[in-house]
C-alpha cells in the first residue's frame, strides 16, 4: 500500500484508529534511540536516523487494528502522486522524500501533494497536509494521508505555497490525525562530537506507569523517555517543585518555553532563565499569570502550576444537620415528609451526607475532620451550633424559642489544595465522549473583569478539532476549575488568546480572527463573535495576543502586526499597523509589554518602548539571558547547530526533508531532541568515539544541562552498573542499526548514507542544501548558546516602564545567579575595603585632628543663601497664591552647629514685607501635592497648633525637589539628624501615604513634664505607604495602598531626597497602585425612565461620592502629579450595598441609602466608576512578596528584656483575611523568611501582638479574639479565643502594647449630620477650597463622613480615593470609639470588658510602655484642618493605663501612626532640663515661636 | 551601618595641621611667629592661606613682599595641587603638625606656577572638573550646567561648604543606570620618586567582561612598579586622602567617593616608611 507512516515520537497517547498498514512488521513501535557515536566520528552523520524510525513504523503498521500508539506523528504520502513506477518500497521512500522539499523545486511531487491539500495546524505550529486523496481513499484506509512538517518549515520554504494549500476543507479526519510533539522536539539533533557529558547524579526515581492501561507503551525509539516520563500523576516523587520558581514569582516571572519543551521563567530582577525543574513534562504551550501558569504539555493534557504562598488555597465545605421537634424525643431525625434531607446543603434542598462529600482532585487534601460551626452571625452560639426556627426554611435565630419548631447546624470541614508550585494535571471528571480533544492552545486572562486582582481566571483553549473551550469556574481559590465548556465558533479555530480584561481574539483556520464581543463580568465567556479580515488576504493570520487594550498579530509571512484603537468598546479594533520584524509569535503581558519569539533566531524579544501613550513600542530587543544552566557547563556554551552571528537555526523543511530524501533508503524520521539525545549517546555495544571527545564543544551539553537531562546522560555513558531508575531494558538498540541523527551538517555530506537515494531527486538535495540552508552551517560549533524558544508568555511578568532589566546584557560569570535583593546586610556593604576605609578615615581624622582641634581653621564658616522664587498660600483673607522671594540663610555657629533661616518676602498693598522661619523650629515639612501644584507644607510646632502651615509652592518638580531637600537638609542639620533613624523612631504616615519618621526624646514619655507631641520633629523617609508598623529592634514594615508588603531596608532618603539627603544603598524602586471613583448619577423621569438629566437641585450627574463636585471620566485627574493612570474606567461592582448587573445602586433621592436592586420607591440610581492610577517612587523599602497584606503588627519590645538574637514576632493579616505568622524575622533578616497560616473560620481584618505574645485579632464580622499559647516556641498559638465586641459595635482595629489591649470599633452612630445644608456647603466650599483640593478630603470628612457600612461616602471623603478591593482600608480610615480592655492579666489575659475611652478616632497604636498615640478624626478647638492628627494620650500610668486626656501633635492630614518601637523611658533626672529638647540633643533649646507675619485672627478660612 | 555618604563628609572635613614659619632669610622687622592652621586637605594652599601671608606680611616691609609661595623640606609646593595630595606625598611619614616654610623671595619659577589671584585657582579647578567629566561623561555633564551651577561648585570649595558643593558635584558623580560606571576613571598617580609629575592614562572601571576593576587593576595597569610583587615585600603606600584602601577597592566606588573636589582620585605613591 503506499502509505508511509513516521513515528516522530512516543509522547502522545492518542489512540491511533485504523491503523492498517500493508508493511510487515512487529507490533511495537521498535525503533533504537541506541546508536553509537563512533559509526560516524565525524559527527556529520543523520541519515541513518530515518531509517531507525520507518523500519518499525513499516513493521508496526501492519497488523496493529487499533494502536494507541503513544505517540506518534503520521505522514502519509499518496505514492501515485509521486513515483508512478516505482516498486512499493521505492515509491514510499519516494514519497517520503519529496514530500517536504521546498517548494519552489517545482517536483511533480511538490505541486500534487500541494494541490488540494489541507492544511491543519497541529500543536506549537505543526502543520498537517491532507490529501484529497486520502479522504477518497478512506474506505480503504482510513487514516488519512498526512504530511507533518513544522509550520516555520511551511513558511520558510514558501508562504504562498502554504496559502495555496488551501485552508479550506473540512477536517473530517483529524480524530485519525495523529498528534505530534511540539516543533521543539522536531529540532534537528545537535551535532554530537563533543565529549561526553560530565557525569552528573543519578537522576531521581519516578515511578514509571503506563498512562493508561490501554496505551501500547513505545518502546526502543524513545525508550529512555519511557522511562522518565511517567504520566505526572504517577509521579508522586516529584519532589517539593521548583522553589526558584516560587521565589522568582514575587519579581514577576516571563514564562518561556525552549524548543525542547522545556519550562523556563526569566525574573524580571533576575538575569538567567531558570528551568522549572522537577517536572518530567514537555510543555508545548504555557499561559501565565501572575499567581499561576498554565499549560498543555506534551501529553496533551492541561496541567496548572500554582505558584507557592505561604497562604493555602483552602476552601470550606459546609453541611447543615436539620433537626425537627417532635413530642416525643425533643429534637430528632424525624422529619415530615414534606421535610428536607437530614443532612443537607444551607438550602436543604440537596442530600449532602457528611461522607459524602468527596474532594474534588486529587490534588487537594483535607485539612481536618468536620466539626460544628458554634459562631452564628459573629456572636458565639452555645448548645452545639444549634439555630431554631419555627419551620425550613425560615429565619434561624441562635436562642430557642417556645415556638422552635426545627433546628439545624453547620457542620464545617475545610479542605487544601495541595499541588503548589508543581504542574498540577487538570483532573477530567467529565464522561470522555464529553470530553474535548486534545488541545492545541490555551490562554488564560481574564482576572481583571472583576475587581479581585488574583481572583477570577479566564481559561480559554482551542482543540485539534478548532473547537473552542471554557474552563469553568476558575479562580484562586479554585485553580483547577470545574469542567471544560464548548463555545460555538463560526470556524474552526486554530489558537486563542484571552486579554486580563475583556478582549479575547481567535485565530481562524481560514485565516481571519474572531473577535469575542460581550465578555463582561456577568458573562465572562461573552455573547458573539465578529470576524476581523487579516491585514492582507493573502496571508492570513496565524497567531494572535491580546492584552487589555492592544491586539498583535501574526501573519502568515510571519509578518508582525498592530491591531489600531482596540478597546473594550471596540474589540475589533480598526486597522491593522504593520511593524517590523519577523515573528514566530508574539505574546502581550501586563501592562500591554509584548514579547515575540524571533523567526530567525527564536530568541525572545521584548518590545520595548511600550507605554500607555505609545502601545506599539519602539523596538525590538533581543533578551540575551542565559540559561542559568548554561552557565554551569563553562566549557560546554556551545550552539545548537547555529552559526556565528545571527544565523537562524530554524529547523528548516528545507534541511528536515533534503535529508530525508537522502536518508530515506532505510527510514526517515524527524528527530526531536529527546530522541536525538539519545540517539547520541553511545549505546552500550558503541564505545564513545575518541574524536567526539576532542570535538570542540558538546551542544548536548548546553541542552542537556538545560533540560535537566545530563544526569541520564551521565548515567548512560557510565553504563549499567549505575542503572537509571526505570526498570524496563533499553530495547532496540540491538534490534535497530544504530542510526546517528540528522543534522544540517549532514546535508554537506548527503553521500554518508550508504543506501542513500540522492540521485532519484538530485534538485531537491541541491536546493535544500544550497537554498534553503545558507546561513551558518558552515560553522556549526559556533560559541553562541543562544536559546532556542517555542513560545513565551508575559502574563505574570510586570515590567514597568522604567524598569532596569538585566536581560539585555550577558552577564559576566561572577554575578550571582539569581539577583535576588537581599535585605540582610549587603555583601558589599561588609566588603573588607570599604571596612578598611571607614576604619582607616576614621583612624586619619583622629591622627590628624585630635590634638589640634585648636588650631585655628583655614576657612572661616560663612553665610549661603540660596534664593528663589516661589508661590505662597497666604496666611490671610483672601487666601490665595501670592508669588514671593524666598531666602535660605545657613549660617555655621562657633560650635560648628549650623542653623538656618527662611525669609519668605511678600509685597502687600505695594509695601514689601517678609516673614521668617528658623528651620530649627520645624517641625515637618509635608509634601503636598495635588493635581495642579507642586508644593509642600511648612509647620512648626506654633503652626501646628495653629493647624495652619506655611504652604509654599513651586513652579516645577525639580523646583520644590530642591527646596524641598534643601530645607530638609537643614531643618535636620539644624537638630543633628542624620542617617537612618534609630530602632525606637515614631513612624507616622500621611493621607497622601508619605511616610514620616521621628526620633523619640525621653520626655516623650514622661510621667510629668511630658513633651508636647507638636514639638516631636519628623523627617520624611521616601516611599509610599498606607501602613507602617516598626519594632524596638529596628524592623519596620509597611503595606502600600496596593497592599504590598514592604520591609524597611535601613537607608533613608529615597523619593525626593536625592544626593547627600538619601542613603547610597538600600534605596529601591517602590510602586503603588490605587483606584480613584466617581459616580454616575441619574434620575428617574416619567418619559425616559432613568436618565442623566436631573433636578436643578440634584448633584451632578458625574460626580464624587460626595455629589458636590462635578467629576467626569474626561475630567478626572489622577490625585497628584505623582500619579498617572494605568487603566481606564470601568464600573466597580463591589460598593458596598451592592449593585445590579450594570452596576447601579438605587435610593429613593440623593444621597440616601444605596441598594444594589431597583424597588418601585426608587427615583434616583447611581454607579461607581473606578479607574486606577498608578505612583512610582523609590525608598528604603523592599518588597516582602508574595502575599498582600491588609494589616501588620509587630511585637513591641520593652527595654527591660533583652531579647536580641531572638526572631521576632510578627503577624499579619492578608489581603483575603487570612492571619499569618511570619518566621524568622530578625534584625539581620528583617523579612523574615516564611509565613506560616494561622486557620480561622472568617476573614479577619487587624491583628496585634502585644509584648508578652498577647495576640489579639479582629474579624471582618467586627468581633475580637483573642490566640491562645503564643510563644516564641509556639510562634501560631493554638486556637482563638472569641472576645465578644463592645454592645451594638463592630471593631475595626486592635493594638496592644506591655499589658493594655486598646480596639477602635466603626462606630455606626457618627454624629456628624448626613450632609450639610447648601448654604453651608457654599460657605466651605468657596472657590479658593476648590482650588486647594489638597485640603478637599479632610474638609469634607467632617460633615460628610457617614456610617462606613452604609455608604463609601466617607471613605472617598477620606482619601479622595480609596483603594476598593480592600474591605479593610477604609472602615480603618474613619472614625470611630476608642476601648480599653478592662481586666487582662496574666492569668486571664482575654480581659473582662470593654471600657469606653473615647470617640472619633481613626486609628490607635499602644507601645511597649503602654503609652497610647492615635490618630484623632477631629481635634476639639481647631480647624477642621485638624482632620488625622496624631495624639497622644496623657496620664497614662500603671494605675491608670487608660489615661487622662489627649495631647494633640501634628496634623491634619494624618492617617497612621506606630508608637510600638518606642520604648525609651524618661530619665528622671533630666526630664526637667531637656523637656524642650526633643532629639535627647542637648543644647538645641526651644525658642520661643518667632513667626512673624499675619496675626492671627486673620488665619483659617474654616469656621468650627 | 555607616553609609557612603559618610565617606564623603570624612573626605570633606579632612583637616591637616599645618605650622608656617617663615623662611629664615626673609627679612623682617620683628621676630615672626610661626601660624598654626588646620588646612582643608581638599582644598587649595594659596586658596586658604589668606590668614598665613596677613600674618606674616606684619611682620615684614611693604616693600620686602612679592608673591607668597610655600615650601616643604625643600621642595617648594605646587599650590595647584591639592592639600591632601602635597601632604600626602611629600609629608605624610612625618610627624604632625606639618611644617610648612613660608617665602616671599626668590620664586622659584622653574617648579611653581604663579597664582596671581584667586581667580586663577577657579580657573585651574574649573579646568580639572571640566576634564575630569571629560572622562566620566564626554563632558555632557559639566556642559548641561549652568553657569551658576560652575559658580555653586567653587564657592562651595572656596567657603568650605559641603552641602554647597555636592548640591552639584553630585550630578558629576552619577553615571547611567545601564552602564556600570564611567567612561574612564579620571585620576592622576603622583611618584615622588620619579621626575615625571604624575600618570594619567585612559582606563575604564568596569572591564570588558563585566567585572569592576579595582584600584589593583588600575596599577597592574599603568604603574606596576607601585604593587610589591606577590611574595615579596610591601615597598610602597598608595595613599589616597591619607588613607590607604585595599588594592580590591573598585575603582568606580573610589572615584565617586575619595576623589578630591576638582573630580580626580589623586593617588599617591610613597615609599613605605622604613620604621
Amino acid at each position: 500500500m503506499n502509505q508511509r507512516l513516521f513515528c516522530l515520537s512516543s509522547q502522545w497517547s492518542w489512540p491511533v484508529r485504523g491503523f492498517r498498514g500493508h508493511h510487515g512488521g512487529g507490533k511495537s513501535w521498535s525503533a533504537s534511540s541506541e546508536r553509537g557515536e563512533g559509526e560516524n566520528p565525524s559527527g556529520r552523520k543523520g541519515n541513518q536516523v530515518q531509517a531507525t524510525v520507518l523500519q518499525p513504523l513499516r513493521r508496526a503498521v501492519a497488523g496493529v487494528p487499533a494502536v494507541t500508539a503513544p505517540a506518534l506523528v503520521l505522514i502519509s504520502i499518496p505514492t501515485a502522486g509521486v513515483a508512478p513506477g516505482l516498486p512499493p518500497e521505492e515509491m514510499e521512500r519516494g514519497a517520503g522524500a519529496s514530500l517536504p522539499s521546498r517548494p519552489a523545486d517545482g517536483t511533480a511531487l511538490a505541486s500534487e501533494l500541494v494541490r488540494g491539500t489541507r492544511l491543519a495546524h497541529l500543536p506549537s505550529g505543526f502543520l498537517s497536509l491532507a490529501t484529497p486523496e486520502s479522504e477518497q481513499n478512506s474506505g480503504l484506509l482510513p487514516p488519512p494521508r498526512h504530511a507533518v512538517l513544522t509550520a516555520s518549515q511551511v513558511w520558510r520554504n514558501s508562504p504562498e505555497e502554504v496559502k495555496a494549500l488551501g485552508l479550506c476543507a473540512p477536517r473530517r479526519h483529524l480524530d485519525t490525525c495523529l498528534h505530534l510533539r511540539p516543533p521543539a522536539l522536531l529540532l534537528p539533533p545537535p551535532v554530537a562530537t563533543g565529549p561526553p557529558p560530565p557525569p552528573h547524579p543519578p537522576p531521581r526515581a519516578l515511578p514509571a506507569a503506563p498512562s493508561s492501561p490501554s496505551v501500547q507503551r513505545t518502546q526502543g525509539w524513545r525508550a529512555g523517555a519511557g522511562r522518565r516520563r511517567a504520566g505526572p500523576e504517577e509521579t508522586t516523587g516529584w519532589g517539593p517543585s521548583s522553589p526558584r520558581a516560587a521565589a522568582a514569582m514575587p519579581n514577576s516571572v516571563l514564562w518561556a518555553v525552549d524548543l525542547f519543551g522545556k519550562v523556563y521563567t526569566l525574573s524580571t530582577a533576575g538575569q538567567y532563565w531558570e528551568l522549572c525543574r522537577d517536572s518530567p513534562l514537555e510543555f508545548k504551550r504555557v499561559s501565565a499569570t501572575t499567581q499561576c501558569c498554565w499549560g498543555i504539555a506534551c501529553d496533551n493534557q492541561v496541567y496548572v502550576f500554582v505558584c507557592a504562598s505561604d497562604v493555602p488555597i483552602r476552601r470550606r465545605e459546609e453541611a447543615y444537620e436539620n433537626q425537627r421537634w417532635n413530642p416525643v424525643g425533643g429534637f430528632c431525625e424525624k422529619f415530615l415528609p414534606s421535610d428536607r434531607w437530614q443532612w443537607s446543603d444551607v438550602s436543604g434542598l440537596q442530600h449532602r451526607p457528611l461522607d459524602g462529600v468527596a474532594l474534588p482532585s486529587r490534588h487537594w487534601e483535607w485539612e481536618s475532620d468536620w466539626y460544628v460551626d458554634e459562631n452564628f452571625g459573629g456572636e458565639p452560639t452555645e448548645k452545639g451550633g444549634w439555630t431554631y426556627a419555627i419551620d425550613f426554611p425560615a429565619t434561624y435565630t441562635r436562642d430557642k424559642k417556645w415556638n422552635s419548631c426545627v433546628r439545624r447546624r453547620r457542620w464545617i470541614r475545610y479542605r487544601r489544595y495541595k499541588s503548589r508550585d508543581t504542574w498540577a494535571k487538570i483532573p477530567s471528571k467529565e464522561d470522555p465522549k464529553q470530553l474535548p480533544d486534545p488541545f492545541n492552545d490555551l490562554s488564560v486572562g481574564g482576572w481583571e473583569i472583576t475587581d479581585e486582582p488574583v481572583g477570577r481566571l479566564s481559561v480559554w483553549a482551542v482543540s485539534l478539532q478548532g473547537k473552542v473551550w471554557y474552563r469553568e469556574d476558575v479562580s484562586h481559590p479554585n485553580p483547577e476549575g470545574s469542567s471544560w465548556s464548548l463555545v460555538d465558533t463560526p470556524g474552526e479555530a486554530v489558537q486563542i488568546s484571552c486579554g486580563p480584561h475583556d478582549l479575547l481574539w481567535v485565530t481562524l483556520w481560514e485565516g481571519q480572527a474572531l473577535v469575542r464581543e460581550g465578555i463582561n463580568r456577568n458573562s465572562p465567556k461573552g455573547s458573539s463573535w465578529s470576524i476581523v479580515e487579516p491585514p492582507a488576504s493573502e496571508n492570513g493570520i496565524v497567531h494572535v495576543s491580546v492584552g487589555v487594550g492592544v491586539v498583535w498579530a501574526i501573519t502568515k509571512d510571519r509578518k508582525v502586526w498592530f491591531r489600531r484603537g482596540v478597546n473594550s468598546h471596540n474589540p475589533c479594533g480598526t486597522s491593522w499597523i504593520e511593524m517590523v520584524g519577523d515573528m514566530m509569535m508574539v505574546n502581550v503581558g501586563l501592562n500591554d509589554q509584548v514579547w515575540g519569539i524571533g523567526c530567525e533566531d527564536r530568541a525572545v524579544y521584548f518590545r520595548q518602548g511600550v507605554t500607555q501613550s505609545e502601545l506599539s513600542g519602539k523596538t525590538w530587543k533581543a533578551i540575551v539571558a542565559s540559561r542559568e544552566s548554561d552557565r554551569s557547563h563553562s566549557g560546554s556554551s556551545s550552539s545548537l547547530l547555529r552559526g556565528h552571528g545571527s544565523a537562524p537555526l530554524v529547523p528548516s523543511a528545507g534541511c528536515f526533508f533534503g535529508d530525508e530524501v537522502r536518508g530515506s533508503g532505510e527510514s526517515c524520521a524527524p528527530s526531536d531532541t529527546d530522541a536525538s539525545l539519545e540517539a547520541d549517546r553511545p549505546g552500550p555495544d558503541q564505545p564513545v568515539p575518541a574524536e567526539s571527545v576532542d570535538g570542540p564543544r558538546n551542544p548536548r551539553d548546553s541542552l542537556a544541562s538545560g533540560t535537566g537531562r545530563t544526569p541520564e546522560l551521565a548515567v548512560e555513558v557510565a553504563g549499567p552498573a549505575t542503572q537509571t531508575p526505570g526498570p524496563e531494558p533499553r530495547p532496540g538498540a540491538a534490534s535497530t542499526p544504530a542510526e546517528l541523527p540528522w543534522t544540517n551538517i549532514d546535508l554537506k555530506e548527503p553521500k554518508r548514507a550508504p543506501s542513500h537515494s540522492a540521485v532519484s531527486f538530485p534538485e531537491t538535495t541541491g536546493l535544500s542544501s544550497l537554498g534553503l540552508l545558507p546561513l551558518g552551517l558552515e560553522e556549526p560549533y559556533g560559541a553562541d548558546d543562544h536559546p532556542l524558544w517555542a513560545w513565551v508568555s508575559g502574563g505574570g511578568c510586570a515590567v514597568e516602564a522604567h524598569a532596569v532589566l538585566k536581560w539585555f546584557t550577558v552577564q559576566s560569570g561572577l554575578s550571582p545567579p539569581v539577583q535576588t535583593l537581599s535585605l540582610s546586610i549587603m555583601p558589599a556593604q561588609t566588603a573588607a575595603w570599604r571596612k578598611q576605609i571607614f576604619q582607616q578615615l576614621t583612624e586619619r581624622t583622629k591622627r590628624e585632628l585630635e590634638h589640634f582641634r585648636h588650631y585655628e581653621q583655614a576657612v572661616e564658616q560663612s553665610v549661603w543663601v540660596k534664593t528663589g522664587a516661589l508661590q505662597w498660600w497666604c496666611d490671610w483673607k483672601p487666601h490665595k497664591w501670592v508669588d514671593v522671594r524666598v531666602a535660605l540663610e545657613q549660617f555655621t555657629g562657633l560650635d560648628g552647629a549650623r542653623d538656618s533661616i527662611l525669609f519668605i518676602y511678600y509685597v502687600v498693598h505695594e509695601e514689601k514685607k517678609y516673614i521668617h522661619v528658623f528651620l530649627n523650629e520645624v517641625t515637618v515639612l509635608v509634601p503636598v501635592l495635588n493635581e495642579t501644584k507642586h508644593s509642600f507644607a511648612l509647620y512648626t510646632s506654633e503652626r501646628t497648633r495653629q493647624r495652619w502651615p506655611v504652604h509654599l509652592a513651586a513652579a516645577t518638580e525639580q523646583d520644590m525637589n530642591d527646596w524641598l531637600a534643601l530645607l530638609n537638609l537643614s531643618c535636620c542639620e539644624s537638630r543633628r539628624v542624620h542617617g537612618r533613624p534609630s530602632p525606637q523612631a515614631i513612624w507616622s504616615i500621611t493621607c497622601k501615604g508619605d511616610i514620616f519618621v521621628s526620633e523619640p526624646s525621653p520626655d516623650l514619655e514622661a510621667s510629668e513634664h511630658m513633651l508636647p507631641c507638636d514639638q516631636m520633629f519628623w523627617r520624611q523617609m521616601g516611599g509610599h505607604l498606607r501602613v507602617v508598623e516598626a519594632n524596638g529592634r529596628g524592623v519596620v514594615w509597611g503595606i502600600g495602598y496596593d497592599h504590598t508588603a514592604w520591609v524597611y531596608t535601613g537607608g533613608y532618603g529615597g523619593g525626593c531626597f536625592q544626593g547627600l539627603a538619601s542613603s547610597t544603598s538600600n534605596i529601591y524602586t517602590q510602586s503603588d497602585v490605587k483606584c480613584v471613583y466617581i459616580y454616575e448619577n441619574q434620575r428617574w423621569n416619567p418619559v425616559t425612565g432613568y436618565s442623566s438629566r436631573g433636578l436643578p437641585t440634584d448633584r451632578y450627574m458625574w460626580s464624587d461620592a460626595s455629589g458636590l463636585h462635578e467629576c467626569t471620566k474626561a475630567g478626572t485627574k489622577p490625585p497628584s502629579l505623582q500619579w498617572t493612570w494605568v487603566s481606564d474606567w470601568s464600573v466597580d461592582f463591589s460598593v458596598p450595598g451592592g449593585t445590579d448587573q450594570e452596576g447601579w445602586q438605587y435610593a429613593s433621592d440623593f444621597p440616601a441609602s444605596y441598594h444594589g436592586y431597583k424597588t418601585m420607591k426608587d427615583f434616583v440610581r447611581r454607579r461607581c466608576w473606578a479607574r486606577k492610577c498608578k505612583l512610582v517612587t523609590s525608598g528604603p523599602w523592599l518588597e516582602v512578596a508574595p502575599i498582600a497584606l491588609g494589616d501588620v503588627s509587630i511585637i513591641p519590645e520593652s527595654p527591660s528584656t533583652d531579647r536580641s538574637g531572638h526572631s521576632i514576632a510578627l503577624w499579619a493579616v492578608s489581603d483575603k483575611g487570612d492571619v499569618l505568622c511570619r518566621l524568622g524575622v530578625s534584625e539581620l533578616n528583617p523579612a523574615g523568611s516564611s509565613w506560616l497560616h494561622v486557620g480561622t473560620d472568617q476573614p479577619f481584618t487587624s491583628v496585634s501582638i502585644g509584648a508578652c505574645h498577647q495576640v489579639w485579632a479582629v474579624a471582618r464580622d467586627g468581633s475580637a479574639f483573642y490566640r491562645g499559647s503564643v510563644s516564641p516556641a509556639q510562634p501560631a498559638g493554638d486556637c482563638w479565643y472569641h472576645i465578644p465586641s463592645p454592645p451594638k459595635q463592630r471593631l475595626k482595629q486592635v493594638s496592644v502594647g506591655q499589658t493594655s489591649v486598646y480596639a477602635l470599633d466603626e462606630n455606626e452612630s457618627t454624629t456628624v449630620p448626613a450632609q450639610p445644608s447648601r448654604a453651608i456647603l457654599r460657605l466651605r466650599w468657596s472657590p479658593a477650597w476648590r482650588a486647594e483640593s489638597w485640603l478637599r478630603p479632610r474638609l469634607f470628612s467632617s460633615w460628610v463622613g457617614r456610617s462606613p457600612s452604609k455608604c463609601g461616602d466617607s471613605r472617598l471623603c477620606l482619601h479622595g480615593q480609596t483603594p476598593k478591593w480592600v474591605p479593610t482600608l477604609w472602615a480603618l480610615l474613619s472614625p470611630g470609639n476608642l476601648w480599653y480592655r478592662q481586666g487582662v492579666t496574666p492569668s486571664y489575659p482575654q480581659g473582662s470588658s470593654w471600657e469606653h475611652v473615647s470617640n472619633n478616632v481613626c486609628r490607635v497604636s499602644v507601645g511597649p510602655l503602654d503609652q497610647v498615640w492615635i490618630i484623632a478624626n477631629k481635634v476639639p478647638g481647631s480647624h477642621s484642618l485638624s482632620r488625622g492628627t496624631v495624639c497622644h494620650r496623657t496620664g497614662v500610668q500603671p494605675r491608670q493605663p487608660k489615661g487622662q486626656g489627649w495631647d494633640y501633635g501634628i496634623g491634619g492630614g494624618w492617617d497612621h501612626i506606630t508608637v510600638r518601637a518606642n520604648a525609651t523611658r524618661a530619665l528622671r533626672s533630666r526630664s526637667q532640663e531637656t523637656a524642650t529638647g526633643w532629639s535627647g540633643e542637648p543644647g538645641l533649646p526651644s525658642t520661643p515661636s518667632r513667626v512673624a507675619g499675619a496675626p492671627h485672627e486673620a488665619r483659617g478660612p474654616v469656621c468650627c | 551601618m555607616t553609609d557612603d555618604k559618610d565617606v564623603l563628609r570624612d573626605v570633606w572635613f579632612g583637616r591637616i595641621p599645618t605650622c608656617f614659619t617663615l623662611y629664615q632669610d626673609e627679612i623682617t622687622e620683628r621676630e615672626a611667629e610661626p601660624y598654626y592652621l588646620l588646612l582643608p586637605r581638599v582644598s587649595y594652599l594659596t586658596l586658604v592661606t589668606d590668614k598665613v601671608k596677613k600674618h606674616f606680611q606684619k611682620v615684614m616691609r611693604q616693600e620686602d613682599i612679592s608673591e607668597i609661595w610655600f615650601e616643604y623640606e625643600g621642595t617648594p609646593l605646587k599650590w595647584h595641587y591639592p592639600i591632601g595630595l602635597l601632604f600626602d606625598l611629600l609629608a605624610s611619614s612625618s610627624a604632625l603638625p606639618w611644617n610648612i616654610t613660608v617665602h616671599f623671595k626668590s620664586f622659584p619659577e622653574k617648579d611653581l606656577l604663579h597664582c596671581p589671584s584667586k581667580d586663577a585657582i577657579e580657573a585651574h579647578f574649573m579646568s580639572c572638573v571640566k576634564e575630569a567629566d571629560a572622562l566620566k561623561h564626554k563632558s555632557q555633564v559639566i556642559n548641561e550646567m549652568q553657569k551658576k551651577d560652575h559658580k555653586q561648585l567653587w564657592m562651595g570649595l572656596q567657603n568650605d561648604r559641603f552641602d554647597q558643593f555636592w548640591a552639584i558635584n553630585r550630578k558629576l558623580m552619577e553615571y547611567p543606570a545601564e552602564e556600570n560606571g564611567f567612561r574612564y576613571i579620571p585620576f592622576r598617580i603622583y611618584q615622588t620618586t620619579t621626575e615625571r609629575p604624575f600618570i594619567q592614562k585612559l582606563f575604564r572601571p568596569v572591564a570588558a567582561d563585566g567585572q569592576l576593576h579595582t584600584l589593583g587593576d588600575l596599577l597592574k595597569e599603568v604603574c606596576p612598579s607601585a604593587i610589591a610583587p606577590e611574595d615579596g615585600e610591601k615597598k610602597n603606600q598608595v595613599m589616597i586622602h591619607g588613607i590607604e584602601p585595599m588594592l580590591e577597592t573598585p575603582l568606580q566606588w573610589l572615584s565617586e567617593h575619595l576623589s578630591y573636589p576638582d573630580n580626580f582620585l589623586h593617588i599617591s605613591i610613597i615609599p613605605q616608611p622604613t620604621d
